[in-house]
């Protein structure tokens, strides 16, 4: 799409964003909440000399875009709930073998078909754990629509530049949701585009391990598998390669994480000094949560509000010295509490409290002030 | 250790310096995956040379299994060893994303019919042009020789006293299922699964190559249907080399012709299995068709 103002859904707004980052291919399969995404992609794609793919399964959905990463293009998919839970075996195929790619997950309550196409943040930690094995993910929390086109942007670029899949959690609420676009021009946010090897690499065969990444057809007789390997992709089970592997994915994430606290991407504040109460929120239910904040402000609360931009990896040395003074912090998701668990860990000298919501409905602003009322 | 067999004839070492990776085998003696990626080196090799295919633009693409370790890691070109049973979805991804890329699936009768199943059907049905190589053992060997979809009805498996599931026809699920090339071979049958081979890698379109093979280490202990026919004297030199009685069992009679390839008939336990080539048409493919919605 032109750069512009548009006024769209979520679902569109992060196609557009994949399309924007120069995302040429997409696996799906039809879930709601996350066909407005798909459909999008399949109109558009063709339009971009782009591949569109129904798959017959999110399992597959999942296969096809680490095959189509590895063939030289940016991947994505697109799902809820069910979906994302058929994806977890193939997603740690992806971690373990350092494929970018990206993976939306537009949020729907569960468990199981639970109420179908209803929004939730039941998934958040099943982006954290959901696949067997020691994982480090880097994973998205988008609130608006604009944020939906944004972080989808920034998703690619964090995949391409620490070569890893980075998953985008939305939710029913935000993929639906019609709001203001604005539709940047070409070159105004930065792209990140994969690093290939070059042709004086002086270790041409090790192609773990590193950022640089080779694709198939280009001659260099790529060994990709989801066993553990050596650095040159050859199997092998002893400890000091799989020891190597998995605290590289670590270090990795490590490093994202520093990056997306240079770069604000990882929470935003509102008025936190001279606050003795914060409220943490993320995705749709920050919506109400911030709601509630400027209300309770005006009732002469001393409330601050901080809204997790990013959940993986958890920005704990950033939120731990925000709350140090806080007496109180109240947590609001839309789930029987799920990231509250972290933010105990680094809010510990606070009373933390939980305001979670499940039933396929998001808060209403005013339940959060009772509690924060007491 | 494994005992040291005879040189390598100047023709094998020309095959392994070219397509093979110097690595120690994992196959059991006398198992078929080895023939099989003989064949398929032999196949790729006359296509190589006669500058009708780029060693370059050939991906294996292979799931879970001990048919997965065919091309990875020994195969020397782009090899991608996924999930358990994913290996087609995969390939799917890569053939669309570079559609100059030769796709060769290598998948088991576990990986490719039980686990994996629906992507192969679909792939079929979308006609994609991957090269699908089933090795069909009857039998899951990696894990120990649990009962397969494939395993005949009422032998004896690690699983099963006597199999109480009758056992997959997989060459006609994949015609059933639209594939526009289809053939079915035993280990037996060198030449005409290097003849095929290379049929596949030229066709444009679905290809399903089903390759029964030999698992001596599972199938033999287990299998009685290969040894219900022998003497006293016969068995123990079967359990001595069960590979070799295995291939003679896998030999079949010869019926006739079909599509330039002749048709043999084998039987197995009370199955009757025709051999030869099924189907070879042209049809649209999903990659032009994905790419004519450009425009």
């Amino acid at each position: 799409m032109k750069q512009g103002l548009y006024f769209v859904d979520g679902g569109i707004a992060c196609a557009e964003g994949a399309l924007y980052a120069g995302c040429r291919f997409f696996a799906g399969y039809p879930i709601t909440p996350a066909t407005s995404i798909v459909k999008r992609m399949a109109e558009r794609l063709p339009q971009l000399r782009g591949y569109y793919v129904q798959m017959e399964d999110e399992i597959a959905s999942m296969a096809a875009i680490i095959g189509a990463s590895w063939a030289g293009g940016k991947a994505m998919t697109a799902t809820s709930g069910p979906g994302f839970s058929l994806m977890q075996e193939n997603l740690g195929y992806a971690y373990l073998t350092e494929t970018p790619l990206v993976v939306v997950d537009t949020q729907r309550s569960g468990p199981s078909t639970g109420q179908a196409t209803m929004p939730a943040q039941q998934d958040v930690m099943q982006a954290r754990y959901g696949t067997h094995g020691d994982i480090a993910p880097i994973a998205f929390a988008p609130w608006s629509v604009q944020e939906m086109f944004d972080f989808t942007v920034y998703a690619f670029n964090y995949s391409e530049r620490f070569r890893t899949p980075v998953l985008l959690m939305a939710d029913g609420a935000i993929s639906y949701m019609r709001e203001p676009l604005n539709i940047p021009k070409k070159g105004e946010l930065p792209i990140v585009n994969r690093r290939s090897l070059s042709k004086d690499d002086p270790n041409p065969d090790e192609i773990f391990l590193r950022y640089e990444m080779p694709k198939f057809g280009d001659g260099h007789d790529l060994l990709v598998t989801g066993s553990a390997h050596r650095p040159t992709g050859v199997r092998d089970y002893s400890p000091r390669y799989h020891r190597a592997t998995i605290h590289w994915l670590f270090e990795k994430q490590k490093e994202a994480g520093k990056a997306l606290q240079q770069e604000g991407l990882d929470l935003e504040v509102h008025n936190l000094d001279n606050a003795d109460t914060v409220i943490i929120s993320f995705g749709a239910a920050a919506r109400p949560a911030y709601k509630a904040v400027l209300a309770a402000q005006k009732e002469g609360e001393s409330i601050g509000f901080i809204r997790l931009k990013t959940l993986w990896p958890f920005p704990e040395n950033q939120l731990t010295k925000l709350v140090k003074d806080m007496k109180r912090i109240f947590v609001v998701e839309m789930n029987m509490g799920m990231m509250i668990r972290e933010i105990e860990r680094v809010g510990c000298q606070a009373q933390v409290t939980g305001i979670p919501k499940v039933g396929g409905e998001i808060h209403h602003s005013n339940e959060i002030l009772q509690k924060i009322r007491g | 250790m494994s005992q040291q067999t005879t040189p390598l004839g100047k023709q094998q070492q020309y095959y392994r310096k070219k397509y093979l990776r110097n690595l120690p085998t994992a196959f059991c003696t006398g198992c078929g995956n080895g023939s099989i990626l003989g064949c398929f080196v032999r196949a790729v090799d006359a296509l190589v040379v006669g500058k009708q295919l780029q060693q370059r633009d050939l991906l294996c693409v292979s799931g879970i299994g001990c048919s997965a370790w065919i091309p990875s890691p020994y195969f020397k070109g782009d090899t991608l060893h996924t999930t358990h049973g994913r290996a087609i979805a995969f390939a799917t991804g890569a053939k669309i994303m570079n559609p100059k890329l030769e796709v060769v699936v290598f998948t088991g009768d576990g990986d490719g019919a039980a686990i994996g199943g629906n992507h192969l059907i679909h792939a079929a049905r979308r006609n994609i042009p991957l090269k699908v190589i089933l090795v069909n053992n009857q039998v899951y060997g990696m894990t120990g020789g649990q009962s397969a979809p494939t395993t005949p009805f009422g032998v004896h498996s690690s699983t099963y006293q006597s199999n109480p599931e009758p056992p997959f026809d997989l060459s006609r699920l994949a015609l059933g299922a639209g594939a526009s090339y289809v053939a079915r071979w035993t280990t037996y049958h060198i030449d005409d699964i290097i003849t095929s081979m290379q049929e596949a890698l030229l066709h444009p379109g679905f290809v399903f190559i089903e390759i029964i093979s030999q698992c001596p280490t599972y199938a033999a202990r287990f299998f009685n249907e290969y040894r219900d026919s022998l003497s006293p004297k016969e068995r123990k030199q079967f359990h001595r080399n069960p590979g070799a009685w295995m291939l003679k069992a896998l030999k079949g009679k010869r019926t006739g012709k079909n599509l330039g390839h002749p048709r043999y008939e084998l039987t197995l336990k009370d199955q009757t299995i025709e051999l030869g080539v099924f189907i070879r048409e042209e049809r649209s493919t999903l990659t032009e068709t994905l790419q004519s919605l450009w425009k």
